[in-house]
């Protein structure tokens, strides 16, 4: 049964990726917008700029993994797609996972241009394992929410306008544009309640040095907040074919 | 359960909430017979295919296909059987090579195999030429007839078929029907559900028909027209309609059943043909109808539908137009 499970994973991300992630929406939420973001910051303040990278990349993550959820998931829905991918032998965990799996590949990859073309372009020299321990449970924690929030809900519209409330949110309070330590303690506290704060704590480690320790646990935290997302996700998904 | 039957179910009891969709219904399919499972929307056909087929869990009741118990064999089942839904539900931004190649994929179809597989369906099917084309770019009956085809890329022993033929033209509808008589002489056994009463007579050796969650009936087409044949049917084509002429006549005759068939048609269920037909003669020339033609009705399944159901056939006419406009 694992073996139909991963290669029905497999076959769903290679699908996903050619039908949905190279179409206009996931470029334009998932490359177009952080990229602009970045431009505006580096046109605005090309010196510090660097010290802006790890939320800007952080911020690629968050745009990239989440930018087709809404399409690969309450489109598919919608049109009974996904329910035929249940029609095979696969498990109903393994369709999400496909799923989840697609949104982290796709954040990857354009989290891996941008990281490079940035840290080219300013000569930065991030810490490669920091960068991985950072950036690949970012990844599946940020795919899993955005798959959390489409579940919860039926229509594509709904699940993009769900999206962008936790996107923006966290773009302010978790340390992408300000400083977490320099926010008033109530907003510290929500920060850590948010995982992007942990992208970017994890990915200044990353670019500035830091302790392994302190990296390691910004991914456990990232990790458990992957769980704390597929699970419920997991459930709501199910309950729909009850 | 008996491992010699494709399909065999009992008790089966589906709640949606509140709302009880299927109610105790057992039956069995044989291997390699076609099924048909008959009724209106809301009587259960889709929610019975969605609950062998694993997609939902039934409330109670016991579900084996091939003799393997759904409820823990469900992925051994699925690689056995292919399942038509009643929208077409390929992916529009795939072309018909590539829909069928996915779903092979997905059905772990051995690597080498794939390819001739999808060609040999996409000739079968009568797609070939248009295997390239994006599959939101192909006909109704062509979408029709790849999302049948992406049903049997894996070789299953069951097919289940959800209206196969709402939405299509004759000529596609008839071709699509030639198709499922060749995959019954293939031996695939084929699990098909439909609002047109007329089809099910073609196609299936047994059918059954459900209302509000239960069946009602469940035969041979021959044996449930026989039903209807148990006294004489005679159908009455008037110029114009007149609701207060037909309901006058049902009083008229309250041992019979008076139902119309269109605005100006109706048909008189058993009784002795000579005094309906001076009684209803007697009615239209008080009522000044103008009487077209009297017909003495071979029974057709139609019939033994509405004598079962006590449906009237405009029910199933108005939802066949509704489905026909929704599938696709």
């Amino acid at each position: 049964m694992w073996r139909d499970n991963l290669r029905a994973i497999f076959y769903i991300v290679l699908k996903d990726m050619r039908t949905y992630y190279l179409k206009p929406p996931a470029i334009s939420w998932g490359i177009a917008f952080p990229v602009a973001w970045i431009l505006a910051f580096y046109l605005r303040n090309p010196r510090s700029f660097q010290e802006l990278l790890p939320g800007l990349v952080a911020m690629t993550i968050l745009f990239s993994t989440t930018a087709a959820e809404a399409v690969v998931i309450n489109f598919e829905l919608r049109l009974g797609s996904l329910e035929r991918l249940l029609l095979a032998p696969v498990s109903l965990p393994a369709v999400l996972s496909g799923k989840i799996l697609g949104g982290a590949l796709f954040g990857l990859l354009t989290t891996i241009v941008v990281t490079t073309g940035s840290a080219l372009i300013l000569g930065a020299h991030p810490q490669v394992l920091y960068l991985i321990l950072i950036v690949l449970p970012s990844l599946f924690a940020f795919a899993a929410l955005g798959a959390l929030l489409c579940v919860s809900v039926k229509e594509v519209f709904e699940a993009q306008t769900l999206l962008n409330l936790p996107r923006f949110v966290m773009i302010f309070l978790c340390g992408v544009v300000f400083p977490v330590s320099a926010m008033p303690k109530v907003l510290q506290y929500f920060a850590y309640l948010m995982p992007l704060t942990y992208t970017v704590e994890g990915l200044r480690r990353s670019f500035t040095g830091g302790s392994i320790l302190s990296v390691l646990l910004d991914s456990l935290v990232l990790v458990g907040f992957s769980l704390i997302f597929i699970y419920p996700a997991f459930g709501l998904l199910k309950r729909k074919f009850e | 359960m008996n491992n010699q039957k494709a399909i065999q179910v009992s008790g089966l009891t589906k709640y949606y909430g509140e709302t009880l969709a299927v109610d105790h219904i057992s039956f069995e399919v044989e291997k390699g017979e076609v099924f048909g499972f008959l009724g209106p929307n809301g009587a259960g056909k889709t929610t019975t295919i969605r609950t062998i087929t694993g997609l939902s869990k039934p409330t109670s009741g016991e579900v084996s296909v091939l003799g393997l118990e759904v409820s823990s064999k469900i992925m051994e089942i699925k690689k056995q059987i292919g399942v038509v839904p009643e929208i077409s539900n390929l992916y529009d931004e795939l072309s018909a090579f590539d829909n069928l190649l996915f779903m092979a994929q997905l059905f772990g179809v051995p690597r080498s195999q794939r390819r001739k597989r999808v060609e040999a369906l996409l000739k079968m099917f009568g797609l070939l030429e248009r295997k390239n084309s994006l599959f939101r770019t192909l006909s109704r009956g062509m979408k029709r007839s790849l999302t049948i085809a992406s049903a049997l890329v894996h070789e299953p022993q069951i097919l289940f078929l959800d209206e196969p033929t709402a939405g299509l033209d004759v000529l596609a509808a008839h071709s699509l029907r030639n198709l499922i008589h060749n995959l019954k002489d293939q031996g695939i056994t084929i699990f098909l559900t439909t609002h047109y009463l007329e089809e099910a007579d073609l196609l299936c050796d047994r059918v059954a028909i459900l209302l509000k969650g239960k069946i009602l009936k469940v035969g041979t087409p021959d044996s449930l027209k026989a039903l209807a044949q148990e006294g004489s049917i005679i159908e009455f084509s008037f110029k114009k309609g007149d609701p207060q002429f037909f309901e006058d006549l049902s009083k008229r005759l309250p041992e019979q059943k008076v139902v119309p068939v269109e605005e100006t048609k109706i048909r008189i269920y058993g009784g002795i043909p000579s005094f309906i037909l001076q009684s209803v003669l007697e009615l239209s020339q008080e009522k000044g109808l103008e009487m077209l033609s009297v017909n003495s009705i071979k029974p057709t399944l139609e019939d033994a539908f509405i004598k079962i159901t006590g449906l009237s056939p405009t029910v199933m006419r108005v939802e066949k137009e509704k489905k026909a406009n929704v599938a696709g």
